[in-house]
């Protein structure tokens, strides 16, 4: 294929002319380099605790649901809570991750709580956000050893335990954050309220091959950046 | 697929007396184009963000070359690899190649256009891999051997009774004596039914929305959750995506990003945005053991610095055709090929020929809505316009039409002339329409006045009433 790759790129020269010399590439270089933001919405021109407002009001208009916690202690009694109330199983499947291994599940003892990735028999998985972006509600959630990718889509509830410090205003911040914390992932998942579909009849069903429902546990740990 | 688009003006008179599609036509205006103008409406920086958006593209197309290569050398640094594909033909066998290396029995796919424009599904079944699509509007039309209808929303021609048939027609496990009248049930029973797929298939096939050069990541957009499963679960990835797809910065796809959702469905942001970066890495607990990228040009290349260039920064949201009103009145399959409305009569006669598809770019009222709603800014009307002048440059025009054109020029070409003949024509039409004051039927325009009356001129040109008026005083 490489006949293909080079007759490609002869194509997009040939019809540039002339402009394939190191001054012009050094253009797009800069570009790469200086990872300038666009216009960047004025809804989230606020301050940190209007930003957690924001998100979770945008969050809601998603159809999530949102717990908002004092601290880590208090969400094995939040999520047993509404697991129960949704008439759920108290199992959860959860991220290997240090930030959810470290929450007091065994205050709960009726809740079974295992860790690793889903092979597609778990009701409910639970995993942490990475950031989410108050703009529109929508969750961050980077792949890796602690969070296995197929948590946010097998199981047919999502619950996220998010920190309200994590809350971001538009994208951009996100994804400096995310340089911030090392290499690009194998995946960013931004997640936007449950799994939907409108392909029959255009009426909007929940729940078409991902989570039925996504809840969010919010601990407000006041730790504005 | 085999291109039906020669035969438009057909395919066109059946789908206007169809009472199923123009139902579901219907519905589809209520839908997207009353969501598309309220997500609008909740984002004053919208026409900003379009402005950035279109600069964006316009700068990549200028340096494609250098970004094509950064994203490969991106894809190869994280694991994984880019297949350059001059043609349909070139991407089918790199697809087939890679499934061949794992010895695939299955395959899932996400929807991607891609897929349907290299027609991937029958190549595989031909090559004794079954290709289940996932997406549930394309699960629905592979059931029933149709291409899509719409580039976001496939199946947006079916009914939900049209689904239920299908679904009783093909899953063997399905009690016939379960009801099905529901789109509740109608996605549960889909749902159910794929869910296995997910976990046996060996290669999962995506779109993509973007390609990122600085990181060599793709990018799909959608809101089932389909296509995550689709690229997780199996032990390969494969990201079939044109080589316009690409932007340079995480930055830049997010100022299209925000422009993209709320064109398509009138969302804010679409459920899932997925962002992928070669294959699982060490210690991760899933993910795909391989990533492949299969690049393809498929005649791309060879519009840039043409006229036609413009068409390479659409983004497959749909808005044109949700805002077309000859979409609007005939659906997607009168189009003939994977690309339906102003951009699919844009792109088919590039991809496919002007030869194949020369009604396509008249299929038009050039009203300027597409224009008006496309997010890239992108001039329809006048790349259609483009493919009728070169149409009849080529003389793939009826003789008749041709003839009328060719007296209108002459005429148009001598003023004086042109003044006196119309002038003439228009009181002979007053005469002749004094009484009703409207025409039935006129020769040469049966089929203008077929659908409706003509009305009859009240004695005057527009110029004469102009001069009369004062004119341009």
């Amino acid at each position: 294929m490489s006949d293909a790759r080079d007759q490609i790129l002869a194509t997009i020269r040939r019809a540039r002319g002339g402009n394939g010399d190191a001054a012009f590439h050094a253009v797009a270089e800069q570009r790469l380099q200086l990872k300038a933001r666009g216009t960047i919405p004025k809804r989230v021109d606020r301050g940190p605790a209007a930003l957690v407002d924001l998100f979770v009001e945008q969050a809601l208009t998603l159809s999530a649901t949102v717990d908002r916690v004092a601290s880590p202690d208090a969400v094995p009694a939040a999520v047993a809570e509404y697991l129960a109330r949704e008439n759920l199983p108290a199992t959860l499947r959860a991220a290997p991750s240090p930030e959810i291994e470290a929450i007091p599940w065994r205050d709960r003892p009726a809740l079974t709580v295992t860790f690793g990735r889903s092979d597609g028999h778990d009701e409910v998985g639970l995993t942490p956000a990475f950031a989410a972006v108050a703009e529109t509600g929508t969750l961050m959630l980077r792949s890796g050893p602690d969070h296995p990718t197929t948590l946010n889509f097998l199981p047919d509830t999502h619950v996220v335990v998010l920190r309200a410090s994590r809350i971001v205003g538009p994208y951009e911040e996100g994804w400096a954050m995310l340089r911030a914390a090392g290499a690009m992932p194998r995946a960013v998942n931004f997640v936007s309220g449950p799994s939907r579909t409108a392909d029959i009849e255009q009426t909007i069903q929940l729940g078409a091959h991902g989570p039925r429902r996504l809840h969010i546990v919010l601990i407000e740990d006041g730790d504005a950046r | 697929m085999e291109a039906t688009s020669r035969s438009f003006k057909d395919n066109a008179r059946h789908a206007l007396v169809d009472p199923d599609l123009q139902q579901a036509l219907a519905r589809m205006k209520a839908g997207f184009v009353v969501n598309r103008a309220a997500a609008v409406a909740r984002l004053p920086e919208f026409d900003k963000l379009r402005d950035e958006a279109r600069a964006i593209k316009d700068h990549t197309l200028e340096h494609l070359d250098f970004y094509l290569e950064r994203f490969e050398r991106q894809v190869t640094a994280a694991g994984g690899h880019v297949h350059w594909c001059r043609t349909a033909d070139e991407a089918r066998q790199a697809i087939l190649a890679i499934c061949r290396s794992v010895d695939a029995k299955t395959v899932t796919k996400g929807k991607s256009m891609i897929g349907e424009e290299i027609a991937i599904n029958d190549y595989l079944e031909a090559n004794g891999i079954t290709a289940v699509e996932t997406d549930l509007g394309e699960y629905i039309i592979q059931l029933r051997h149709e291409p899509p209808s719409h580039i976001i929303a496939p199946a947006i021609h079916v009914t939900k009774k049209q689904v239920a048939d299908s679904f009783y027609a093909t899953h063997r496990t399905l009690d016939a004596g379960r009801k099905l009248d529901e789109p509740r049930a109608l996605v549960d029973e889909a749902r159910a039914m794929l869910r296995q797929s997910y976990l046996d298939a060996d290669v999962g096939i995506t779109g993509a929305n973007f390609l990122i050069a600085e990181t060599g990541s793709t990018v799909i957009v959608t809101n089932e959750g389909n296509g995550d499963l689709t690229q997780t679960l199996p032990k390969i990835h494969i990201v079939t995506a044109s080589l316009e797809k690409i932007v340079p910065t995480l930055e830049d796809a997010s100022t299209i990003l925000r422009v993209l959702a709320r064109s398509a469905t009138g969302q804010e942001f679409s459920a899932y945005t997925t962002f992928s970066t070669g294959p699982r890495r060490a210690g991760d607990l899933d993910g795909p053991g391989e990533f492949h990228v299969v690049l393809l040009d498929n005649g791309r290349s060879a519009l840039l610095g043409t006229e036609l260039q413009d068409i390479l920064r659409c983004i497959r949201c749909g808005a044109c055709m949700n805002h077309c009103p000859v979409y609007g009145a005939v659906g997607g399959h009168a189009y003939g090929w994977v690309y339906p409305g102003p951009m699919g009569a844009v792109l088919t006669p590039t991809l496919i020929g002007v030869e194949e598809a020369s009604d396509l770019p008249n299929a038009s009222t050039f009203c300027g809505r597409c224009e008006e709603v496309c997010p890239m800014r992108i001039p329809l009307p006048k790349l259609m316009r483009h493919y009728r002048e070169r149409a009849f440059d080529r003389g793939l025009m009826p003789p008749l039409p041709r003839l009328a054109l060719a007296l209108w020029a002459f005429l148009a070409k001598r003023p004086l002339f042109y003044r006196w003949t119309v002038g003439l024509g228009v009181r002979l039409l007053a005469l002749a329409g004094s009484r009703r004051g409207r025409f039935r039927r006129l020769p040469f325009a049966g089929g203008w006045t077929r659908h409706r009356d003509m009305p009859a001129p009240q004695g005057k040109t527009f110029q004469q009433r102009w001069d009369e008026a004062g004119g341009a005083r």
